[in-house]
C-alpha cells in the first residue's frame, strides 16, 4: 500500500489521510491498521489526563519543547468532547500549543470524542499506531476533561500523568477510586496558588492509605506551574525516568500485552455483533421487540436467550 | 463509515478581535460539524499547516484588520503548493465590496460579510460537501 510507504517517510498530508481513514471507521481502516502493525512498537505513549481546566494543553505545550530541545519527533492527540445534541465540536486544546504549528517534527492532532465516553475516542488507538509507524518518539495523548471514572486513557498509554489543580478541597477525598488510582505520576499544575501544599500531602496521604505499596511502586507528586514554566522540566525528566523503570522492570511490556489483550477482545466482540446484528436483522426488528418488552409481553433475559437458541439451531453460533 | 466534516476556523493577522471567530465556530459545532480552533494572531504557515495536520475540509478565516488582500489568498496560495488545494478556504469579517471579485478570483470561495446569517455560511457548507448530513 502506497499509503503505509507514505506514512513511514513521515509525510504528513499522509500521516494526516490515514488517521482521518481511522477515524470515520472506514472500510480501508482494518487493513491500514494491520499494514502498520509490523512498524509499531517504538514510540513512548504518554496520557496526560485530569480534570477540566487543570492545564493539561499548557503543559503538554511544555513538554513539546522539551522534546524538541532534545530533537525528538513528538504527536500530540488531544481530545475533545463531542456534543451530545449536534454531534458537533469544538476542538481548542490545540489553540495553546499553536507556537508549535509550523515545526515538521511536531503533529498536533484533535479528535473529538464522537460518543466515545472514556474520555478518548474510537480512532485513538488507530491514530496512536499511525504515529508510531510514522516515526515520531514520543506521543501524547491528552484526555478529554475527566471526572472520576474517565480511565480507559489505561488501555492506550504506557505512563499515565494526572494533572491537578488547587482549589478541589475535599474533592479528593471523593476520588479515591477510578481516575486517582490509574496515575503513575501526579501533578500538582498551578503551584504557584494556595492551596498547592495542601492537594500535594493530600495526594500523599491518600497515596499511603493504599499502602501494602512498597515504596518505590507509590507515584511520585510532582509541583509545577505550566504557565509560568517552573517545574516543568524536573516533571518532563521525572515521566522518563519512570519510564525507564517501568521498562527495566517489565511493567511497560506488561501494560503493551494488556493493550493488546483489549484490542484483540475488542475487535472479536465488535465482529460477533456484527454477525449477530446482521443474522438477527437487529434494525428492522428492534423497533418491534421494544414494544413487545415495554408492553410486558416477553421478558428480555428470556427473549434473548431464545433467539441466541435460534441462532444456535441454525449453526451460526 | 461515519464521516464528519472538519472545519479549521482560525484568525490570521493581528487584530485581536475574535468575538465574530469565536461566534461562527461554536454555531458551527451546534451544527453538527467539528471545528478546529486555533485563536488569535495566526500566520498563514501556521493556518496551513494546521488545515493540513487535522485534514480539514474547510478553512475558515475571519479578519477585521484590511488585510485581507493579502493573508487569504496567501493561504490559498500555501495550500496549493503544499498539494492540499482540495481544502476550501471561505473568509469573513469587515471586507469592503470592491474586495470581493479579487478574493474570489485569488480562490477564496465564498466571503461572509458583517450581518450576513449564520445560515447562509451552513448552506455553503452543504453546497460543497454535497450532503445535507453534517
Amino acid at each position: 500500500m502506497e499509503l503505509i510507504e507514505k506514512i513511514q517517510l513521515g509525510q504528513i498530508r499522509a500521516i494526516a489521510k490515514a488517521i482521518t481513514l481511522i477515524e470515520n471507521n472506514t472500510e480501508e481502516k482494518e487493513k491500514l491498521i494491520d499494514a502498520l502493525h509490523p512498524f509499531t512498537g517504538n514510540a513512548y505513549v504518554i496520557g496526560v489526563t485530569g480534570p477540566p481546566g487543570a492545564g493539561k494543553s499548557t503543559i503538554v505545550d511544555r513538554f513539546i519543547q522539551f522534546e524538541r530541545d532534545r530533537g525528538k519527533k513528538i504527536a500530540v492527540i488531544a481530545v475533545d468532547p463531542s456534543s451530545p445534541f449536534s454531534g458537533g465540536a469544538i476542538l481548542g486544546d490545540r489553540l495553546r500549543m499553536q507556537t508549535h504549528a509550523t515545526d515538521r517534527g511536531v503533529f498536533i492532532r484533535s479528535m473529538a470524542s464522537r460518543g466515545h465516553l472514556g474520555g478518548i475516542s474510537t480512532g485513538t488507538s488507530g491514530a496512536i499506531k499511525v504515529f508510531d509507524a510514522a516515526g515520531f518518539d514520543t506521543i501524547i495523548l491528552e484526555t478529554i476533561g475527566v471526572g472520576q471514572t474517565e480511565v480507559e486513557v489505561i488501555e492506550m498509554a504506557d505512563l499515565i500523568l494526572l494533572t491537578l489543580v488547587p482549589g478541589m478541597g475535599d474533592e479528593i477525598q471523593a476520588m479515591k477510586a477510578g481516575i486517582m488510582e490509574i496515575a503513575d505520576l501526579f501533578l500538582v499544575n498551578k503551584s504557584d496558588l494556595d492551596g498547592a501544599d495542601r492537594l500535594k500531602s493530600e495526594i500523599e496521604y491518600m497515596l499511603m492509605l493504599g499502602s501494602g505499596m512498597n515504596e518505590e511502586a507509590i507515584p511520585p507528586i510532582k509541583m509545577a506551574s505550566a504557565k509560568n514554566n517552573t517545574g516543568t522540566e524536573e516533571l518532563y525528566i521525572s515521566i522518563f525516568e519512570r519510564l525507564n523503570l517501568f521498562k527495566e522492570s517489565g511493567l511497560l511490556a506488561n501494560r503493551r500485552k494488556i493493550r493488546i489483550q483489549k484490542e484483540i477482545e475488542h475487535i472479536f466482540a465488535s465482529k460477533l455483533k456484527e454477525i449477530l446484528y446482521t443474522r438477527l436483522n437487529m434494525k428492522e426488528n428492534i423497533n418491534l421487540w421494544i414494544e413487545r418488552v415495554y408492553n410486558r409481553e416477553i421478558r428480555p433475559y428470556t427473549f434473548v436467550n431464545e433467539k441466541m437458541m435460534e441462532l444456535k439451531k441454525e449453526n451460526v453460533l | 463509515m461515519d464521516k464528519k466534516i472538519r472545519i479549521v476556523i482560525a484568525k490570521p493577522g493581528l487584530d485581536g478581535h475574535d468575538r465574530g471567530a469565536k461566534y461562527i465556530a461554536r454555531a458551527l459545532k451546534d451544527a453538527g460539524y467539528e471545528v478546529i480552533y486555533t485563536g488569535i494572531r495566526q500566520t498563514p504557515e501556521s493556518i496551513v499547516a494546521t488545515a493540513i495536520q487535522e485534514d480539514v475540509d474547510f478553512v475558515g478565516l475571519s479578519l477585521l484588520s484590511g488585510a485581507h488582500n493579502e493573508l487569504f489568498p496567501r493561504v490559498v496560495n500555501l495550500l496549493k503548493e503544499q498539494e492540499a488545494g482540495d481544502i476550501i478556504v471561505f473568509g469573513g469579517g469587515v471586507i469592503p465590496e470592491e474586495d470581493l471579485g479579487f478574493l474570489e478570483k485569488r480562490g477564496i470561495q465564498a466571503i461572509f460579510r458583517p450581518g450576513a446569517p449564520i445560515s447562509d455560511v451552513i448552506s455553503f457548507i452543504k453546497s460543497k460537501t454535497g450532503s445535507t448530513a453534517a
